[in-house]
């Protein structure tokens, strides 16, 4: 119970644009969780494998590049195969409503879009990382602005 | 609302500062400018140190360029738009490139699944380039590109068509942005490390400066590295830094700084802050004048210019309530043309969405010409000289730029602070802040933080441009097509003169023309020129 949460953040694709994945990274950081922070250019199978070596609770990934729904499909299909399906997968970033039934299903655990607090993204990670279950249904925390 | 009211009277005390953190007194008088010689410290337009613009009279004489960024799915696709954009008497084409292109990736390599066509044109080969301009002749169009790791290539391929097209070289007009600093800090879309970058963008600029004289083979942005967390004036210091290091570069060739200095531009913008806009465009005129003058020994007034790419900033635009963008796209256009740009792109309402529709292009379009034409705000040369605010604002504006480049010095200037990481941290650390300003509402947002209405977004989005799927299909079955058609001894041929260019330090450029007119891909180029300088990661700017 007094363990950190391990968190792996990072960015899939060729999209540069990291403000949303550093600040996330450094406001997790801030509220005690422990952040591996691999950053840019990171394929599906580099994500899954740090996280295995890291031995993560909980994986964010920020996407703006609209790639989201072929990046985290693949994502949760390495890590069920991997044996790891109850890591938790998160997700940020540029997130049409329409594609969050789709993400759900591929075994995406919360959706964080734009704009989502800092704070909120911290509970939620207390709240389901540690032994509580995850693949149950897709939340997108219920917005309360910023 | 009590509420509302108490709460307006405290937002007034509480952030008397700018954006950047410039501390503001509630009035301005007299006294703030004592001392303040406007000879010295405006000049007339046009004449040193340019605080007032960079040429007499303004836009009495010419409007800014009204410019809109366009460009994506395959060469045809775009090609549609430029035409549209061109005949709503559009003046400038402004053209964005998909990720693998920026990254020299061809796009049949693996790492472009999803991306090819999606950001931007895909550009593979010679051929994409001519149907992207199909029926656009290059001396009647000036575009600019926003094409930086890979910009010696592209350029090739653009002049290795004005020569089929049969256009002089000389006439040939527009801008590659060709700036990679900002890659390293803000964008992600670097290939080379710093120094080896380095010498390419000066290829691409010597090569300019003797063969494209109207062409601009270099723009040094600043907005990108305000976007990703730096605070304007940190952002304006890392861009001139830059700015100096590629002039040094170009002179050490034997180029004269008058002509080097006449064919730099820089892209600058507007963020929320109205006044610290208007005052960054002002002070950077004339910190760039005296620095061009008294560091690098220019003589001739044209090589003193800062010549200003003006933008808004999508940083300040909002998901919620999107429609209220408008209103700060406006501010934003109007801070620039106070501040008085050469040219203007601004940011689309909908851009939270997704690539603008051309509803929200030409709604854009219509505020630079609501602004030119209905307001009189372009009829009388730098309207806010002489208050005491703006005059004030504009030195400590100046100040900050000045500090901020000497703190960068302090750590062994600007390729040492990137390669070790320090500017990046600073910049995430910044982002945080500020993010953590808005969230606990330190920071008004209309419709984020506070004023927030329920609304439906998936209305919004089904109105949205999607991408085609089949694109990076065809784009690939077209590269293939390309490869197939080519000469493979000529290739080879052309591909040796690049390596050996790279080798020798000889230019680059001529070989790289050589080997697209051969039909080289950019991700063939790109692989020769990592093979001779090297690929490149950044540290992690946590």
């Amino acid at each position: 119970m007094t363990r950190l949460i391990r968190v792996l953040v990072g960015k899939v694709g060729l999209d540069g644009h990291d403000r949303g994945a550093k600040t996330v990274a450094l406001a997790l950081r801030n509220a005690g969780f422990e952040v591996v922070y691999v950053g840019l250019r990171q394929t599906p199978e580099m994500i899954v494998s740090a996280a295995l070596q890291e031995d993560v609770d909980a994986i964010g990934i920020s996407l703006l590049s609209g790639a989201h729904n072929e990046v985290m499909e693949r994502i949760c299909e390495l890590l069920r195969e991997a044996g790891a399906a109850d890591t938790l997968v998160i997700l940020g970033g540029n997130i049409p409503e329409r594609d969050h039934a789709r993400l759900a299903t591929a075994g995406v655990d919360a959706i964080f879009p734009t704009s989502s607090s800092f704070t909120d993204i911290a509970e939620w990670l207390r709240e389901h990382a540690l032994g509580a279950t995850s693949g149950k249904e897709t939340e997108v925390p219920h917005r309360r602005g910023r | 609302m009590s509420d509302e009211q108490a709460r307006q009277t405290t937002h007034a005390a509480a952030v008397r500062e700018t954006t950047s953190g410039i501390k503001l007194k509630a009035e301005y008088t007299a006294e703030d400018l004592a001392g303040w010689d406007p000879e010295t410290k405006l000049g007339s337009a046009g004449s040193y140190p340019f605080t007032r613009g960079i040429h007499p009279e303004m836009y009495g004489r010419q409007l800014w360029t009204i410019r809109q960024y366009a460009g994506y799915g395959d060469a045809k696709a775009t090609n549609d738009r430029f035409r549209f954009l061109y005949e709503n008497g559009q003046t400038g084409l402004s053209l964005a490139f998909d990720l693998p292109t920026q990254l020299g990736l061809d796009s049949d390599h693996p790492e472009t699944l999803g991306e090819v066509g999606r950001l931007g044109v895909a550009i593979d080969t010679l051929d994409d380039m001519r149907r992207l301009y199909e029926g656009i002749p290059l001396d009647g169009t000036a575009t600019s590109m926003t094409i930086n790791a890979t910009a010696p290539i592209i350029l090739a391929m653009y002049i290795a068509l004005a020569d089929e097209q049969g256009v002089d070289r000389t006439k040939l007009r527009g801008t590659v942005q060709n700036d990679v600093f900002k890659e390293y800090l803000a964008r992600g879309l670097y290939v080379f490390a710093p120094t080896p970058s380095l010498r390419l963008t000066a290829d691409v600029i010597e090569f300019c400066v003797r063969e494209l004289p109207r062409f601009n083979p270099i723009s040094i942005s600043a907005p990108h590295i305000r976007s990703a967390g730096a605070r304007y004036p940190d952002a304006l210091a890392y861009m001139f830094l830059a700015a100096e290091l590629v002039i040094a570069a170009v002179v050490a060739r034997g180029v004269d700084v008058n002509q080097v200095g006449a064919r730099i531009s820089f892209l600058a913008g507007a963020d929320n802050d109205f006044f610290e806009t208007v005052c960054r465009h002002r002070a950077s005129r004339r910190l760039w004048a005296k620095l061009m003058k008294e560091r690098f020994g220019a003589d001739e007034p044209r090589a003193m210019l800062y010549r200003l790419a003006g933008s808004g900033n999508p940083l300040n635009l909002t998901a919620e309530q999107p429609l209220n963008n408008l209103a700060r796209i406006t501010l934003q256009g109007l801070a620039n043309v106070l501040g008085g740009c050469q040219s203007l792109v601004l940011p689309c309402w909908d851009e939270a969405y997704t690539i603008p529709t051309e509803d929200a292009v030409r709604l854009s379009l219509n505020i630079q010409r609501i602004l030119a034409y209905e307001t009189g705000v372009p009829d009388v040369v730098d309207p806010l000289a002489g208050s005491y605010f703006v005059e004030s604002l504009t030195d400590e504006v100046e100040r900050e730029i000045v500090a901020s480049m000497e703190r960068v010095g302090e750590q062994g200037g600007l390729i040492a602070s990137i390669e070790d990481g320090w500017i990046q941290r600073e910049m995430a650390q910044r982002a945080y802040e500020q993010e953590r300003d808005i969230q606990e509402g330190r920071r008004v947002v209309v419709g984020v933080n506070r004023f927030i209405v329920e609304e439906d977004r998936s209305a919004l989005e089904s109105e949205m441009h999607v991408v085609r799927a089949s694109v990076a299909d065809e784009q690939r079955e077209r590269l293939a097509q390309a490869r197939e058609a080519r000469n493979p001894a000529a290739l080879r041929e052309a591909m040796r003169e690049v390596e050996h260019a790279l080798t020798s330090s000889a230019n680059v450029m001529e070989p790289l023309i050589g080997a697209v007119r051969a039909g080289a891909t950019i991700g063939e180029l790109t692989e020769a020129m990592t093979g001779v300088l090297g690929s490149y990661r950044a540290p992690s700017p946590l």
